[in-house]
């Protein structure tokens, strides 16, 4: 049959629709929907959770015929509400993103040239295995490395915790979270969690520190702003940049870039001055309001007018909208925190500020989480490295999840002994690690570049080999457990079977350990099995887990405190600590106090950057169906400072910092959103990797002009907003 | 019969775009095409401004000068519930309904060479499912119901808010309503 055939053709001859279709992907999806609404094809709903973010959002897959036609939210998740954000709902792009990693890949040419050619999986597993298995005999264990985000590393950092090496590195401690998550525990003994325990739903004042919600797309809590407004809470924002969120406020405070921490101790003082902080509250739980009331006495409204471009009386208004709606009151604690090298103080003085109106465990302010919690499947365990860790880079409160830069520095030096391979899942380093050109002097100094991911990223095509792994939607990953007022359990699993060669993690973990003599490390056949067990050992009905997606344990959770549940706090004293002695006695200041930083010189911008809401970071930008709404990132200059240097909206330049770096051309938009001293830019673009074909020369780097930052002495987290950049017009782009 | 409507709390959009994305994913929108947008205006001079962000969408009107201008009758009103559809069997890519329609709602789906626009997902709808761009609104922003039913959640939010319609004075009588302030006015 050489004629052209019609669509009711088509159909006899291919017979009854319901029995299947072969050539499944070949089917365009508006043909399947009809099929679907004709009733010839069914559709099933299938449960998920969703990994363009990390917020875990549960998700329904539908899918007809083999084909995954739409993500929804699952009504029964508590991070999505039967709701995806932009992103969530362009999950099908990077499904069907024909630029994925299809075969593993191994470099045939110098180190980061990618001169890539095909390899089976046994051939890149078994070079994988033989140069970590070399590294070790050569260097010991600790010099394998492992840097990773999301979902893969409860695959991976079982991998190298079992071959031995404590040396982990993510980005989301001291390039994002860290000093927020350890200004709070110094304050209160524990964090805000991921998502945050904010009741911002129910708060009278919501205040946003830099926070962009809205553009920063954090579902359920994005659903409590809205919620928040709409009962009519006043929104105080503090941004040099009129956000979305800002356009909603009742107080936008455009504040001069990095003097923030001069209106939280100034806000601190007039609350104590006004006596407008829980009297109550702070003499029950609280310690060291008298050492407070004296450090910060000198911060007066009209200095801070000063230090911050802002007026007195606007600071002093807005601090009395606080304290008389406390302790109804969120203040938002941030989550891209590494902003000046001094973000621990930052989110201390935020703390001290969310003590004093009594908000902390109190509704419309923040709460706390369940008690309740699971057991931990026994494993084997991990031997102990003969080494100390390099991942702690000597600050005092660095985290566990360990500082990216130490290792960095450590690979480039040797020193104190010798890190020669790094296994890098899920994180792009050249996009989220500042100063490149250190990550890439230490990528040349390594023996063995490993890299799992789904897409060519930058940094993945820097690696010796690439093991393709297939994406959320196509494989199972570890039980996602929430702990918000109640315990929750969601469940990743396929939804299609891995398309092209592409592997699930746990799978590739495995099969590495298999080759590295490590299949203790991993007692199960299919990572279904390790589920299933963990399920049976916390008495969760795996057959009713798989249909629903989400359980959620009933609610033992005390969220707020009560006159019969007088809250415990795990610092040191047990109490809030205003006066931080643990800060003291490792030479820091036991209360946060403001120094100055250094401000642009005439004819300079203070570099400054955040997300779009349809974007996650770098990796999205490749996306086809996210790629469409925001292709390229844009250079934000104020409008009349554009207009007297002659730059017009729209036209493009290139960005140069203070090292002679010059960025990619970036399109301006001249707009009256963002003060005169700084220039916006949405993170993540600029891609180096040609195997992004719709990113690719879209849009400008911020990060390759972060070649600066300042370290916290604190944690280590790298202060990226401290790179001061010059406007070159005229850039030419393709 | 129920009277479909659209309400748009502005007050709660964030401009999140994930109704932007859901439509395209729920219709199978082309590539460079859109049934509905969100747009961002932003007036005043730093750093006294004021933003609005508006979705916009086919208004559905009772009044619609894109069925009025089709010569196919390809473009039609349903007259049960007042939905502005389109028999794309019938359409012949003229592009008269596009020239007419004041709102900029439709578009030529170049693959297919016929017209396209918003349905309210009047397939979701027969199955008492709400729209898919509503469905997934973060903020509640979006909020679908029968006018005719005043116990609905768009005859709640209309009966407690003041609202508008956009481009009020062309009279194409919109069923896509917004609400822009927070208290009816005095």
């Amino acid at each position: 049959m050489t004629a052209k055939f019609s669509r009711r053709t088509f159909l006899k001859t291919s017979g009854l629709l319901s029995a299947g279709i072969a050539a499944t992907t070949m089917l365009p999806d508006r043909f399947l929907l009809w099929a679907e609404e004709q009733g010839m094809l069914t559709s099933t709903l299938i449960p998920t959770y969703c990994e363009i973010c990390f917020w875990k959002c549960g998700a329904m897959a539908k899918v007809i015929n083999g084909r995954v036609v739409k993500l929804e939210g699952n009504p029964a998740h508590p991070g999505s509400r039967g709701k995806l954000c932009g992103r969530g709902n362009g999950g099908t792009g990077l499904l069907y993103d024909p630029n994925r990693l299809k075969t593993p890949l191994i470099n045939t040419g110098a180190r980061g040239e990618g001169k890539f050619k095909k390899a089976s999986w046994d051939e890149a597993l078994n070079f994988t295995a033989e140069k970590m298995t070399k590294i070790a005999g050569q260097y010991g264990p600790e010099s394998m490395a492992i840097f990773t985000h999301g979902a893969p590393t409860d695959h991976f950092l079982p991998l190298i915790s079992a071959f031995g090496s404590p040396n982990v590195g993510m980005p989301s401690f001291a390039q994002c979270r860290g000093p927020r998550d350890v200004g709070l525990e110094l304050t209160f003994g524990e964090s805000i969690g991921s998502p945050e325990r904010l009741d911002m739903a129910n708060s009278k004042v919501v205040v946003l520190f830099g926070s962009h919600l809205g553009e920063n797309m954090h579902n359920s809590q994005v659903q409590d702003f809205s919620e928040a407004i709409a009962r009519g809470a006043k929104l105080i924002v503090i941004d040099p940049r009129f956000s979305i969120a800002a356009g909603k406020a009742e107080k936008w405070l455009p504040i001069r870039p990095a003097t923030d921490i001069a209106l939280l101790l100034t806000w601190i003082n007039i609350i104590i001055s006004e006596e407008l902080y829980d009297k109550q509250y702070i003499n029950s739980y609280a310690n060291g309001l008298d050492q407070l009331r004296t450090a910060v006495s000198g911060y007066t409204a009209e200095w801070a007018a000063g230090e911050t471009d802002l007026k007195a009386a606007d600071i002093i208004e807005t601090a009395r909208m606080m304290g008389k709606s406390a302790p109804a009151v969120c203040i938002h604690p941030g989550r891209h925190a590494t902003w000046y090298g001094d973000d621990v103080q930052r989110t201390r003085a935020l703390g001290i500020l969310m003590a004093l109106l009594g908000s902390w465990g109190r509704e419309g302010g923040a709460f706390f989480a369940t008690q309740a919690s699971f057991p931990k499947l026994d494993s084997k365990p991990y031997p102990e490295p003969s080494r100390e860790p390099l991942n702690l880079g000597g600050y005092p409160f660095a985290g566990g999840e360990g500082v990216t830069q130490a290792i960095r520095t450590a690979t480039i030096s040797g020193a104190p002994y010798p890190i020669k391979g790094w296994f890098v899942s899920g994180t792009n380093l050249l996009k989220s690690l500042p100063n490149q050109k250190e990550t890439i002097e230490a990528i040349k100094r390594l023996d063995l570049l490993v890299a799992v991911d789904v897409m060519p990223f930058d940094t993945v095509m820097m690696a010796d080999v690439i093991l393709p792994e297939c994406s959320y939607l196509e494989r199972h990953d570890a039980l996602a457990v929430g702990k918000g007022k109640s315990l929750t359990v969601s469940l990743r699993q396929p939804i299609i079977e891995p398309l092209y060669e592409s592997k699930p993690g746990w799978w590739i973990a495995k099969e590495l350990s298999n080759r590295l003599g490590l299949g203790d490390y991993f007692p199960w056949n299919t990572y279904e099995e390790k589920i299933k067990s963990q399920c049976s050992l916390w008495g969760i009905n795996y057959e009713e887990l798989k249909k629903v997606g989400t359980i959620t344990i009933p609610n033992t959770a005390k969220p707020f405190i009560t006159a019969l549940d007088p809250p415990r706090f795990n610092t040191a004293s047990g109490k809030i600590e205003l006066y931080s002695k643990e800060l003291e006695e490792k030479g820091f200041d036991p209360i946060p106090r403001y120094t100055k930083h250094p401000l642009p010189q005439s004819g300079e911008f203070r570099l400054i950057y955040g997300r779009h809401a349809v974007h996650t970071f770098s990796r999205t930008t490749n996306n086809p169906e996210l790629h469409e709404l925001y292709p390229e990132n844009e250079v934000w200059i104020n409008a009349s400072k554009a207009s007297d240097m002659g730059i017009s909206n729209g036209a493009y330049v290139t960005l140069v910092n203070r090292d002679g770096i010059k960025s990619t051309p970036i399109k301006v938009k001249a707009t009256e959103r963002i003060r005169e001293d700084c220039v916006y830019m949405v993170h993540g673009f600029g891609t180096t990797s040609k195997g992004l074909d719709k990113a690719f020369g879209k849009g400008a780097d911020d990060q390759q002009l972060v070649t600066r930052y300042a370290v916290d002495p604190i944690c280590g987290g790298t202060g990226m907003r401290v790179n001061f950049v010059s406007i070159e017009k005229g850039a030419s782009h393709a | 019969m129920p009277k479909y409507a659209m309400v748009i709390d502005q007050r709660r959009c964030v401009a999140c775009m994930a109704c932007v994305v859901a439509c395209k994913k729920e219709n199978d929108v082309p590539p460079g095409e859109f049934r509905t947008r969100v747009v961002e205006q932003t007036e005043g001079t730093f750093p006294e401004l004021r933003m609005e962000l508006r979705s916009e969408l086919c208004n559905h009107c009772d009044n619609p000068p894109c069925v009025y201008n089709c010569p196919t009758g390809a473009s039609y009103k349903n007259k049960e519930n007042g939905m502005v559809l389109l028999k794309s069997y019938r359409c012949v890519g003229c592009k008269s309904c596009v020239a007419a329609c004041p709102y900029d709602a439709r578009y030529i789906n170049e693959e297919k060479g016929y017209v396209d626009k918003c349905t309210f997902c009047a397939h979701r709808v027969k199955e008492g499912k709400e729209p898919a761009c509503v469905a997934t609104c973060v903020g509640k922003s979006r909020i679908f119901g029968d006018l005719d039913d005043p116990k609905s959640l768009v005859s709640i939010a209309l009966h407690q808010n003041h609202s508008e319609v956009l481009l009020k004075s062309v009279g194409t009588i919109p069923r896509v309503y917004y609400i822009k302030k927070f208290s009816k006015p005095e």
